[in-house]
């Protein structure tokens, strides 16, 4: 590595340091957050022995499914616009990811509901819970452990995907990147730095997650 | 025991799931304070009859009366009169069905904070002293899978007791159980009846049965075929049907 491409990283480590901390992670938690509630409600949808609901609930896990990311961010933010609906890049990339994730975790959280004995709903039934609260004490807790290892790799996936928004004109961090080593064309090194910090942000989660797991496994015999 | 005014009264209640026509007219009376145990051959409809008694499956037509609430399962039944006949009976269940993510107390504290609303303090304390009758006290804090079946079932009854209903159900609580561990369980069972809980038991425990019931009802084919004293009943079995189960049941070879 010559003097030029050291002063190069060293002058960007910071900028692309703080794109991480306004912009990624920021638009990861955010996304995720969403993603997960809207992904509750189409999970809860999808069992819903009202038909309408669990059809709806279906097509929409259809469509974030069955099509690209890419695709989804270029419609929020470049085609909407032909519908008068104007966004800022940040809120339409967090627009599009909470979609995103809420299709693929609606899946997880369906089958971790699932999972749970019909003998809890009904224990609970008999102790006069209603559907609400027996989702909230008893179906909820037991049904994160095991949605939480799957949860875990959208999450993670999406902390990647979160440089597509890069195409979408968020300074986020692989944006920040591109913009500082186009003039210099070492793309090597600035390309490579910011694959280091998507690859520390997730080895954080990882840990969260093998901690997460544990303190969920207290009840359980192993 | 024949003086006392019945407390259950179920009258013509039928339930079909899908062409399987389960109960096709099951009628008897409970009187408060005393023991009914329902003996059957497996698909008789035994334990549909207990489950339609809590609305756990609800009965398709027929009246259940509990205490001053009566639903006729015929007509549309709004919720809150179903919340309310779900209220008068607690629940035993085979496999115990213990909320896995709570403690033991956990278990038992649940349905009188979070559904009765009663203060916590006055719940904890109730629990242990519930607790404490089914031999338990000492495993308040441990989660249900550190303890034995025996001890996990004694755990669903207490978490039933702890609502205090006026009928207690149980639905075949020593069927899951390994032999050495189903007396603690009818032990705790028995001694409800002694302190003159109103209860309603599935079983196959002929034996217990014989000695805690005021009434055996025989269910086959969804009717009670026979019904009077364990010594009417399973004393001098009659009709041959019941001879015929109970010869298998007791001698199975």
């Amino acid at each position: 590595m010559d003097d030029a491409t050291v002063q190069l990283i060293l002058d960007n480590l910071w900028p692309m340091l703080k794109a991480t901390v306004t912009m990624t992670i920021p638009l990861t938690i955010i996304s995720f957050s969403i993603g997960l509630v809207i992904a509750l409600l189409v999970a809860l949808a999808r069992i819903s022995s009202i038909r309408p609901l669990s059809v709806i609930a279906r097509f929409y896990v259809s469509i974030i499914r069955g099509t690209p990311l890419l695709v989804q961010l270029f419609i929020v933010f470049y085609a909407l616009p032909q519908f008068g609906v104007v966004l800022d890049p940040f809120p339409a990339a967090v627009i599009a990811f909470s979609l995103n994730v809420g299709g693929y975790a609606a899946e997880v959280i369906r089958s971790a509901i699932l999972s749970i004995p019909k003998g809890q709903w009904e224990a609970a039934q008999t102790i006069g819970m209603g559907y609400t609260t027996t989702l909230q004490r008893i179906v909820l807790p037991q049904a994160a452990r095991v949605a939480v290892p799957p949860l875990s790799n959208t999450l993670i996936s999406l902390v990647k995907d979160t440089s597509l928004a890069s195409t979408i004109l968020v300074t986020e961090l692989l944006r920040v990147a591109q913009l500082a080593a186009a003039p210099t064309f070492d793309f090597f090194a600035l390309y490579s730095v910011a694959a280091l910090y998507y690859w520390v942000i997730c080895i954080f989660l990882s840990a969260i997650q093998g901690r997460l797991e544990a303190r969920l496994d207290r009840y359980v015999a192993t | 025991m024949t003086d006392t005014s019945p407390l259950l009264q179920v009258s013509g209640v039928e339930k079909s799931f899908g062409d399987h026509h389960v109960l096709r007219d099951i009628s008897f009376d409970v009187g408060a304070g005393t023991v009914t145990v329902i003996i059957g051959p497996s698909g008789s409809g035994k334990t549909t009859v207990l489950r339609t008694l809590n609305a756990l499956d609800r009965a398709d037509r027929g009246t259940i009366s509990i205490g001053d609430v009566s639903v006729d399962f015929g007509a549309d039944v709004d919720r809150s009169t179903l919340t309310r006949f779900r209220g008068q009976s607690g629940m035993v269940f085979q496999a115990h069905n213990l909320f896995p993510h709570k403690t033991v107390i956990q278990n038992v504290t649940e349905g009188p904070i979070v559904v009765q609303k009663r203060p916590k303090d006055e719940a904890r304390a109730d629990a242990k002293r519930l607790l404490t009758q089914v031999g338990l006290a000492e495993k308040a804090d441990q989660y249900p899978y550190q303890l034995s079946g025996g001890q996990q079932q004694r755990v669903g009854i207490a978490r039933a007791l702890a609502l205090k209903p006026k009928l207690m159900l149980f639905d075949e609580p020593t069927s899951a159980l390994d032999p050495e561990l189903v007396g603690e369980v009818l032990r705790v069972i028995r001694d409800l009846a002694t302190e003159g809980w109103t209860m309603v038991i599935v079983t196959h425990e002929i034996r217990f049965a014989q000695q805690v019931a005021d009434q055996v009802l025989f269910v086959d084919n969804g009717v009670v075929l026979e019904r009077g004293t364990p010594k009417d009943v399973l004393a001098n079995p009659t009709g041959p049907r019941l001879r015929q189960f109970l010869h298998r049941i007791l001698d199975p070879l």
